[in-house]
C-alpha cells in the first residue's frame, strides 16, 4: 500500500508519466493526479474469467499495468498441450488448477500485486460475487460461458422509471483467438452492443450430415465422425463414454476411421486430425494470445484510470498476410434477447400446427438464439406452468409428451409470453408470441 | 481391403506439447523453428515480449546483448525481471527468466552494449537467424542495418512508447512456399487436362445417361462437358463475364435436357459445375507473379549457393517449359453435401466410388509430376556442387502442392530510408487520419535521443521546453523529405508527455506482433509485413507502410 506515492520507488514512473500528466488526447474527464495509480492499486477490483492462453497474459499485462487487486476465476487444471503458450505453468504444474499456479506465479513475480484464485466455473457465483468488481475481463473460448457472464452483468443493471443507473454498469472486456486471427472489445452493458446482439459473429459449429457420414464419406473427417458418432455407441469398446482425453480411446477411433478411411479410398487420415475432430481442438499460438490480451488490458486501464477514450468497441486482428487490425463500432440490437429490456417477439404462421418442439428448434438452430437446452415455462390463467424441461429427468418425464403438441393446444394464446431459461444465461428470458392469424379465427 | 489397418501411433512428448501450433505451421514448420537462432539487442519490455512468443513455441535458441543495469523503472513494465534483481545484468536476468519458460531452448547473454560488439566483432550479428533490436540508437541501427542487409540476414526493429508502437522489417529476399491463402481456388485444370484425365472424361457422355446417373455425376465432369461444347462452337475457353454467362446457361439447360420437370430445379452437381465457372475456367495457367519468379535472375542463374527454393524453381520451369502449366495441386475441393435423402443407398455409394476415383487421379498425377521435379531439382543441385541432401522430397512435394502461391518478398534497407531524401511523405500527410504522423514522430524523436542523449519529455519540468526541441527536429526532417506540411503541436506533446515511458501493454501488443513475423521468416510460412507497421493504442488503430 502506498507504493505508488513513495517518491522513492521509481518502479511506476513508465505508470506516472502517463497518469500525472496531462495530455492533448486524454479523455475530457481525465484530470491528472497521483491518485489514479494509487485508485488501480489499491481500491480497482478486476476480475480475469480464464487462466488459459490469454488469461495467462492478461494477468501479467494487468500486473505490470498497475493493477493488484485481481481475482482470476477457472475450472481447467493444466494440461501439456497449454505449456506452448500458457506461460505462468511449467511441466510440474501439470494437473494443478490453472487459476491457482498462475495467481501464484504473477504474486511471486509481482511484489504487492495479489491475485486471488478461484478454482471453479463462473456459474458456481451469483451476483453477489460479480457485484464486487470494477471491470470484469473475459479471456475465454466458450460461447456459452461468455453468454452467460453477458447475461449476469446485464442482471446487474438498475433501470428506474426505464433509466439506466450508470453506476450500476460493469464493463466487460472480452478477447477471443483462433489460431492468427482475434478479436478484442469494449462492452458496456445497457449501453453498447452486448455478446448477444452480436451472436451472428459467433459461427455455430460445423456439423456433417449424418447422411454424409454414414452413406458417402468423401473426407477423412467423415470417417472419423462415423466411428464417434455411431460405432462409438454400437460397440462401446470399453463400456463407458468416449474420453477424448483418454489416448487409448482415441487410439480405437484412430484405428476404426482409419480402416474406414482404406475402405472407401480417402487419404489424408493423421492421429492429429482424429484428435482435432473428437476434442474440436482449436488452434492456438503465444504471439495471437499476447497480442488479443494486451489490447485488452489497454481497454482495461482506459475504463479504469479515464486516461483515454476506450474503444468502441469492436477490433479484429488478423496476421496471416503482414498485420491488419480494424475497429468498429458493433451495433446494439433494438431487440436483443440480453440487453434490450423488451421481450422478443417470435411471429408465428400456424399455431395450431406450430408445435412446442418447432420452438425449441428454433431457439437451438437460429444464429440469433443458439440456445443449449432451454427450459421453457409460461402462466396461464394466472397459473405458471412448464411447458418443457429437459435438465431435470422427473420434470422431462412429465413434460416431454408437450414436445409434439401445438401451441394452441398448450394453451397458449397470441402476445402469451414464454419463459426461457438456458445455459447461456443465468436469467430467464422473455418471448413473446404473436401469431400471424387472430385467436377468432382459429376458433 | 486386405492391407492392415496401421496402429495408433505413439505421440511423443514434444508433440503433445505443440499440438496446438503444429496444426498450423506443420512438424516440418516446427523443425525450421527449432533450429532458428535469434539476437536480441536491448533488454526492454518489448524486447522480452518478442523473445516470450518465440521461447514458448521453441525456438532453437535466442542470444542476449544488453550491457546495461536493471533499474527500478525496468522491473516496473518488464515482466522477466524480478523484483530483487535490480542492479543485475539486465542481459542476465532476461535470459535466466526466459530460459524458465521452456526446457526445449537455448538462451545465452552477453553483458556488453551492442556498440561495443559492433566495434569488436563485427560479423557476430550474421551467424542469426533474425536479429532483433528495440530501441536502438540511430548510429548504431544504420551500420547494423548495412551489415545485416550485406549479409541477407532479416532485421527486425521495434519501438514502444507510451500510447504509441513501431515495428519495421527489414528483409533482402525472403521466400515463402505455403502463404496459407484464406481462400483456395481449386485446381481442376479442365481447359488442359493431362493424357490420363482427358480419357477419363473423355469416356462419360452426360447426355446418354438417365436421370438417375446424371444426378451423381461429379461437378467437374459436368462442367469439362459443357466446356467442351463451348470451345467446339466459340474456337476457345470462356474469360469475359458475358463468355462464362454462356457458358453457365449451357450447363444449365443441359441439366434440363430430357426432362419433364420444372426447370428451376437444378440439381446439386450441375449448380455446383456452375459454381466452378466462375473461378475455375478462363485463369491464365500461371499466375503472373509466379512466372516472374521462375523468370527471375535468381531462377535463371543458379550458383552454388542458391538456396534449395531456387534449385526448385528450376527444375520447376523446366516441367512448366514442357507442360505448359504448373503442377496439380492433387487435392479436390469437397462436393456439395447431399440434402437429398431420397436418393437409393446404391447410387449415393456410386457417386461416392466415383467422386474418389478422380480425387485419386489428380492425387496421381501430382505425386507424378512431384517426383519429376524432385528428381530434376536433385540434379540441378548436384550439378551446382551442392550436397545430396539440401534437397528433400518432401520439400519438393510442398513446394509442386503450392506452386501456385509460391511469393518472393524482397524489401528495402533501413539504413537507405534513413539516409534517403526522396520520400514522399505529403501525400500521406493530406490524410489527417494517416498514422503516417507518427512515421515522421518517431524519426524525430530518434534524432533527439541522438542528440541529446534523452528522451523528450524525460523530466517533469523539461515537457515544455522538448516540444519546442523536438518539433524544430521534426520540421527540418519533413523540410528535407521536401515536405510543406507540418506535424500539429498537440501530437508532438503527446509523445514528449510520455517521456520514453514504456507502457507494458501496448509493449505486449507489438511483442505479440512482432514474434509472429519472426516465426513467418522461420519457417519461410505465411506472408511477413511489408515493412512498417505503426500502432496506435489510444485509438486502437494500426497501419502498415511500405518505405
Ligand atoms: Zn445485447
Amino acid at each position: 500500500m502506498g507504493d505508488s506515492q513513495d517518491p522513492l520507488n521509481k518502479r511506476w514512473d513508465h505508470l506516472r508519466k502517463i497518469l500525472e500528466r496531462p495530455g492533448p488526447f486524454c479523455h475530457p474527464e481525465f484530470e491528472p493526479s497521483p491518485e489514479i495509480l494509487d485508485f488501480i492499486m489499491t481500491g480497482c477490483k478486476i476480475l480475469v474469467i480464464g487462466a488459459g492462453g490469454l488469461g495467462c497474459e492478461l494477468l501479467k499485462d494487468l500486473a505490470l499495468m498497475g493493477f493488484k487487486q485481481i481475482h482470476v476465476i477457472d475450472m481447467d487444471i493444466i494440461e501439456l498441450s497449454n505449456l506452448n503458450r500458457q506461460f505462468l505453468f511449467r511441466h510440474k504444474d501439470i494437473g494443478s488448477s490453472k487459476a491457482e499456479v498462475a495467481a501464484a506465479f504473477i504474486n511471486k513475480r509481482i511484489a504487492g500485486c495479489q491475485v486471488t484464485p478461484h478454482f471453479c466455473k463462473i456459474q458456481d457465483y451469483d451476483e453477489s460475487f460479480y457485484r464486487q468488481f470494477h471491470i470484469i475481463v473475459c479471456g475465454l473460448d466458450s460461447i456459452v460461458a461468455r453468454r452467460w457472464i453477458n447475461g449476469m452483468l446485464i442482471s446487474l443493471l438498475n433501470y428506474e422509471d426505464g433509466v439506466l443507473d450508470q453506476s450500476s454498469v460493469i464493463p466487460i472486456v472480452d478477447g477471443g483467438t483462433e489460431g492468427f486471427k482475434g478479436n478484442a472489445r469494449v462492452i458496456l452493458p445497457g449501453l453498447s452492443a452486448c455478446i448477444d446482439c452480436t451472436l451472428d459473429l459467433y459461427p455455430p459449429q460445423i456439423t456433417y450430415p449424418l447422411c454424409t457420414i454414414a452413406n458417402t464419406p468423401r473426407l477423412p473427417e467423415h470417417c472419423i465422425e462415423y466411428v464417434k458418432v455411431i460405432q462409438w455407441p454400437k460397440e462401446n469398446p470399453w463400456g463407458i463414454q468416449l474420453d477424448g482425453d483418454d489416448p487409448q480411446h482415441i487410439g480405437w477411433i484412430y484405428e476404426k476411421s482409419m480402416e474406414r478411411a482404406l475402405q472407401f479410398n480417402i487419404t489424408g487420415l493423421t492421429y492429429r486430425l482424429v484428435q482435432g475432430v473428437v476434442k474440436h481442438i482449436i488452434p492456438a499460438v503465444a504471439s495471437t494470445n499476447a497480442v488479443i490480451a494486451a489490447v485488452c488490458a489497454t481497454e482495461v486501464f482506459k475504463l479504469a484510470t479515464s486516461c483515454c477514450i476506450p474503444m468502441n468497441n469492436y477490433m479484429v486482428f488478423n496476421d496471416v498476410d503482414g498485420i491488419y487490425t480494424y475497429t468498429y463500432e458493433a451495433e446494439k440490437k433494438d431487440n436483443c434477447l440480453a440487453c434490450s429490456q423488451v421481450p422478443y417477439t417470435i411471429p408465428i404462421k400456424d399455431p395450431a400446427k406450430y408445435k412446442l418442439k418447432d420452438l425449441i428448434e428454433l431457439l437451438c438452430e437460429s444464429a440469433s438464439f443458439q440456445m443449449k437446452n432451454p427450459g421453457l415455462t409460461t402462466v396461464i390463467d394466472g397459473k405458471n406452468k412448464t411447458l418443457y424441461m429437459s435438465t431435470i429427468k422427473s420434470i422431462e418425464e412429465k413434460t416431454k409428451e408437450n414436445l409434439s403438441k401445438s401451441l394452441v393446444d398448450l394453451g397458449l394464446r397470441d402476445n402469451s409470453e414464454v419463459m426461457v431459461a438456458d445455459l447461456t444465461s443465468p436469467s430467464t428470458m422473455v418471448l413473446k408470441l404473436k401469431y400471424l392469424v387472430s385467436d377468432v379465427e382459429m376458433e | 481391403m486386405s492391407s492392415p489397418v496401421p496402429k495408433s501411433p505413439e505421440q511423443s512428448e514434444k508433440s503433445k506439447k505443440y499440438d496446438r501450433q503444429l496444426r498450423l505451421w506443420g512438424d516440418h514448420g516446427q523443425k525450421l523453428l527449432e533450429n532458428a537462432k535469434v539476437c536480441l539487442i536491448n533488454v526492454t519490455a518489448l524486447g522480452t515480449e518478442i523473445l516470450k512468443s518465440l521461447v514458448l513455441p521453441g525456438i532453437g535458441a535466442f542470444t542476449i546483448v544488453d550491457g546495461e543495469k536493471i533499474t527500478e523503472q525496468d522491473t516496473g513494465s518488464n515482466f522477466f525481471l524480478d523484483n530483487d534483481s535490480v542492479g543485475l545484468s539486465r542481459a542476465q536476468v532476461a535470459t535466466r527468466c526466459l530460459l524458465e519458460l521452456n526446457p526445449d531452448v537455448h538462451g545465452d547473454y552477453i553483458d556488453e552494449s551492442p556498440e561495443h560488439i559492433m566495434a569488436h566483432t563485427q560479423d557476430f550479428f550474421n551467424n542469426f537467424s533474425v536479429v532483433i533490436a528495440t530501441s536502438l540508437p540511430e548510429k548504431i541501427l544504420l551500420p547494423l542495418s548495412k551489415q545485416l542487409w550485406e549479409a541477407n540476414v532479416p532485421l527486425i526493429v521495434g519501438r514502444s512508447i507510451g500510447f504509441l508502437a513501431y515495428l519495421r522489417l527489414q528483409i533482402r529476399e525472403h521466400t515463402v512456399i505455403e502463404v496459407h491463402p484464406d481462400n483456395e481456388i481449386p485446381d481442376l485444370r479442365l481447359e488442359n487436362p493431362w493424357p490420363a484425365l482427358r480419357e477419363h472424361l473423355n469416356n462419360i457422355d452426360i447426355l446418354k445417361l438417365d436421370k438417375k446417373d446424371r444426378s451423381h455425376v461429379p461437378a467437374l465432369v459436368i462442367l469439362y462437358y459443357y466446356l467442351d461444347k463451348f470451345k467446339n462452337v466459340y474456337g476457345g475457353v470462356p474469360v469475359t463475364r458475358s463468355q462464362k454467362d454462356v457458358l453457365r446457361n449451357l450447363i444449365k439447360e443441359g441439366n434440363s435436357f430430357n426432362d419433364e420437370d420444372d426447370e428451376n430445379h437444378l440439381e446439386e452437381n450441375f449448380q455446383e459445375a456452375i459454381h466452378y465457372v466462375n473461378t475455375c475456367i478462363g485463369q491464365s495457367r500461371i499466375p503472373s507473379q509466379v512466372q516472374a519468379l521462375l523468370d527471375d535472375e535468381r531462377c535463371t542463374n543458379l550458383t552454388q549457393e542458391s538456396s534449395s527454393f531456387w534449385v526448385m524453381c528450376a527444375a520447376l520451369r523446366e516441367l512448366v517449359q514442357s507442360d505448359g502449366a504448373l503442377p496439380v495441386r492433387g487435392s479436390l475441393p469437397d462436393m456439395a453435401a447431399d440434402t437429398i435423402n431420397y436418393v437409393a443407398l446404391q447410387q449415393l455409394y456410386q457417386k461416392q466410388a466415383q467422386f474418389q476415383a478422380e480425387a485419386q487421379l489428380y492425387q496421381k498425377q501430382a505425386q507424378f509430376q512431384a517426383e519429376a521435379v524432385y528428381r530434376r531439382a536433385s540434379q540441378i543441385a548436384r550439378s551446382l556442387g551442392q550436397s545430396p541432401d539440401t534437397i528433400t522430397e518432401h520439400e519438393v512435394k510442398l513446394f509442386c502442392k503450392h506452386a501456385s502461391e509460391l511469393y518472393v518478398a524482397r524489401g528495402s534497407c533501413i539504413a537507405e530510408e534513413y539516409q534517403s531524401t526522396a520520400f514522399d511523405i505529403s501525400s500521406y500527410l493530406e490524410d489527417p487520419d494517416s498514422l503516417m504522423l507518427y512515421y515522421a514522430i518517431i524519426r524525430g524523436l530518434e534524432r533527439f535521443i541522438s542528440e541529446f542523449n534523452t528522451t523528450p519529455g524525460q523530466f517533469d519540468d523539461q515537457v515544455e521546453p522538448d516540444v519546442l526541441k523536438l518539433k524544430g527536429i521534426i520540421g527540418k526532417l519533413l523540410a528535407e523529405w521536401g515536405c510543406g506540411q507540418a506535424i500539429r503541436d498537440e501530437r508532438i506533446h503527446e509523445v514528449c508527455r510520455y517521456g520514453g515511458a514504456e507502457l507494458h501493454s501496448v509493449s505486449a501488443m507489438l511483442g505479440g506482433c512482432a514474434a509472429h513475423e519472426i516465426i513467418k521468416l522461420i519457417t519461410h510460412q505465411y506472408k511477413p509485413l511489408d515493412n512498417t507497421f505503426i500502432y496506435d493504442a489510444i485509438t486502437t488503430n494500426s497501419a502498415t507502410f511500405v518505405l
